[in-house]
């Protein structure tokens, strides 16, 4: 039985645990090491492996960057009627929590569902804006889902699938993208004329390869026909899903993406910021988690032509899957990401 | 969660200069020391000041870029929300949206 003193952390769910300061660099090295084997990237050197335990080992209840080394936070869902009117917070964003950035959105935050308020969100962006200084986009995730019967007009490509029904499974998805597509470039419309900063493409790619190419597309139409607009493309998850399998943005399939290929594809389409994700195992310490979603990260940055926001919300990016991540644990998933990759933001 | 991102790694936006790297950001894609280094040159401050609210509450005040609102220090003669980003506007050299639509909507104000 080890001396070795036990250090307070949490796993992927939010839990405490007690590890040894070893128990925890073994975690890091088999994070490192689960990227690797499963996504083909380099497994975290010495360096790194001993920058992350400095961080995880540490019982400080709280922790952050060297002054001086601060970053943008995106601040997605500032704006979403958390606790009044949504001009209201996101006053409280801007004026209470010094956020660097703002976004407008409705709460269910889908793109199918905000179509048919285009008029109304413009308006509000319209107010919003003489009424806030920080930069202002207007979010939404474009949940491709949402097109398919029965909640929308398009087949069911998730239905048809396990029946073997691939051929139909395809086209339903493929008519779905058509619509998105429309869909995305009318609501950057509106919200451009209304005076947004950007658009906010959250959590694309949640319905697999046909999302994350409406989203390429949509994204390449703003940039020609708005070159100012922003536009921030944000991940569902680490790897894009093949819902369809067969789908390709000049030339490159787009199932089975890791995140270093999906900013490649993000940038060249036109993106000004791109949003990687790493998804949490709830089983699995968090020390492990966060050596995983580096090693995951870390190509992205040797590549970005734009700037890299790593998505650290719950459940994402090492902070645990609870929907109060507690701040030990956030601090400490913000700090590792800035300072062993880089990152231009979160 | 908010918190303790903004805490431990944040700029600061309004209460320092976050907003306006992050301007840079999103609508130049511009990189995190690329943007830090263009928003010093142009409020001649250095990348370090951007994150500091002591010497970032002197810069925004005395360019009009607003600032937090205190109970304590009322400023209803200085900028502030839409007024602000015509001083940021100015003062980076980007245009921003919202500024260009009251611009056509005020008669070219």
């Amino acid at each position: 039985m080890t001396t070795e003193p036990r250090i307070p952390t949490r796993l992927g769910d939010g839990s405490f645990t007690a590890m040894t300061r070893s128990g925890i660099r073994a975690d890091i090295v088999a994070g490192s090491e689960a990227a690797a084997r499963r996504a083909k990237v380099p497994p975290l050197g010495d360096d790194e492996v001993d920058h992350l335990l400095e961080i995880y080992a540490s019982p400080a209840r709280f922790t952050g960057v060297d002054v001086g080394e601060e970053v943008v936070l995106s601040c997605d869902g500032t704006g979403m009627k958390t606790h009044a009117t949504r001009i209201q917070d996101l006053q409280s964003y801007e004026q209470w929590m010094g956020a660097d950035l703002l976004e407008l959105c409705v709460g269910d935050y889908s793109l199918k569902v905000v179509r048919t308020i285009l008029a109304y969100e413009a308006q509000y962006m319209h107010d919003a804006q003489l009424c806030t200084i920080a930069p202002l986009q207007y979010g939404v995730m474009p949940n491709l889902g949402l097109y398919s019967k029965p909640d929308g007009p398009c087949e069911n490509w998730s239905a048809l699938l396990p029946l073997g029904r691939i051929a139909e499974a395809r086209a339903a998805a493929e008519e779905a993208v058509e619509m998105a597509v429309a869909d995305m470039v009318k609501l950057a419309d509106s919200q451009w004329e209304a005076g947004a900063d950007a658009i906010d493409w959250d959590t694309t790619g949640a319905s697999g390869d046909p999302e994350f190419l409406a989203a390429l597309r949509a994204t390449r139409i703003i940039r020609a026909r708005y070159p100012d607009m922003g536009v921030q493309l944000g991940m569902a998850g680490e790897f894009v899903l093949g819902m369809h399998g067969e789908l390709e943005w000049e030339g490159v399939r787009l199932a089975g993406l890791w995140p270093k290929d999906q900013l490649l594809l993000a940038q060249q389409a036109g993106a000004t910021v791109f949003g990687p994700v790493v998804n949490i195992n709830t089983g699995r310490s968090l020390a492990w988690n966060m050596a995983r979603a580096v090693a995951l990260i870390k190509p992205c940055m040797a590549v970005a032509e734009i700037p890299v926001h790593p998505n650290v919300g719950m459940g994402v990016g090492g902070v645990p899957m609870f929907v109060y991540p507690p701040g030990d644990a956030t601090c400490r998933a913000a700090k590792s990401l800035v300072e062993l990759l880089h990152v231009d933001g979160l | 969660m908010h918190n303790a991102h903004a805490q431990a790694v944040s700029i600061g936006g309004i209460r320092a200069g976050g907003d306006l790297v992050a301007r840079m950001q999103m609508t130049r894609g511009m990189h995190l020391k690329e943007a830090k280094r263009y928003v010093a040159d142009r409020l001649g401050v250095t990348p370090f000041d951007l994150s500091d609210p002591v010497v970032m509450t002197e810069v925004r005040n005395e360019l009009g870029f607003g600032r937090i609102h205190s109970y304590a220090i009322s400023q209803p003669l200085q900028a502030n929300q839409i007024e602000a980003k015509f001083n940021i506007a100015r003062t980076l050299d980007v245009p921003i949206n919202c500024v260009e639509r009251f611009r056509e909507r005020t008669g070219g104000a």
